[in-house]
């Protein structure tokens, strides 16, 4: 699976959380507009925080909201929620989290592809400030395929 | 050698260090086998393992291991995971 490309319906920006499960919720909600997983899906990627704690706050200001492939992903997806005030998910390091990526794999090999792109794109340090500060939908794609200005 | 990197769901956060762990690996001119899996599967997958990457919520799921558990903070940042995987292997 190479990174789907981003359709509007799975790019949300600026938009408002009052905590993490919000936060989460709208990853998960987003990814369910794009017809990519079903409700039970975002509810699987909030019980993964309720089970092991936030270490899906990969990065400084960054969630990678997922769960396990299963009946509530249809077909491979991502979906990127920009928040525009910072959510607290109570890791020690990467707190608070400003941009939430969602990702839905149907098998679990097929997600490598996909995330060695995202490294790509977020092993650029400015990538995800960028990403939070994006105003047009097509700034994220950029971002996210590596097109983020330096 | 090999290295296991450590998430719940064993796809995502896990995906992103093997990438990563990878990545770092060849720079440092070194060759390991880097397999992603989940937290459940941690005992088997790992058994045989030198090194297992994961972030600090796992560490106490992970339990007794042979291997050197090396906690990493921010999966992005090339630069930590070379340090301290050359410091886990080295």
């Amino acid at each position: 699976m190479s990174l789907p490309a981003l359709a509007d319906r799975a790019i949300v920006l600026h938009a408002r959380a009052h905590d993490w499960r919000a936060a989460v919720r709208l990853a998960g909600d987003a990814l369910v507009e794009s017809g990519c997983t079903t409700a039970e899906y975002t509810e699987a990627m909030i019980r993964m925080v309720d089970d092991h704690g936030p270490y899906i706050v990969i990065a400084p200001g960054l969630a990678l909201a997922h769960a396990r492939p299963g009946s509530d992903v249809r077909c491979d997806g991502l979906s990127v929620v920009t928040l525009a005030q910072p959510v607290e998910f109570g890791h020690a390091h990467n707190d608070p989290v400003r941009v939430v990526i969602g990702l839905a794999g149907v098998a679990p090999d097929a997600h490598l592809e996909a995330v060695a792109q995202l490294a790509n794109a977020f092993n650029n340090a400015d990538a995800i400030p960028a990403l939070a500060e994006a105003t047009t939908r097509d700034e994220v794609r950029a971002i996210l395929t590596g097109g983020a200005p330096a | 050698m090999k290295i296991v990197t450590i998430c719940g769901a064993g796809i995502g956060s896990s995906g992103i260090l093997k990438v990563n762990a990878e990545r770092v690996l060849q720079r440092l001119g070194l060759t390991a086998t880097v397999v992603a899996a989940d937290i459940a599967s941690v005992g088997r997958v790992a058994a045989d393992a030198q090194v297992i990457l994961t972030s600090a919520e796992f560490v106490e799921a992970i339990g007794p291991t042979r291997a050197d558990v090396v906690v990493i903070e921010n999966y992005f940042d090339t630069d930590e995971l070379s340090v301290k995987l050359e410091a886990a292997i080295g």
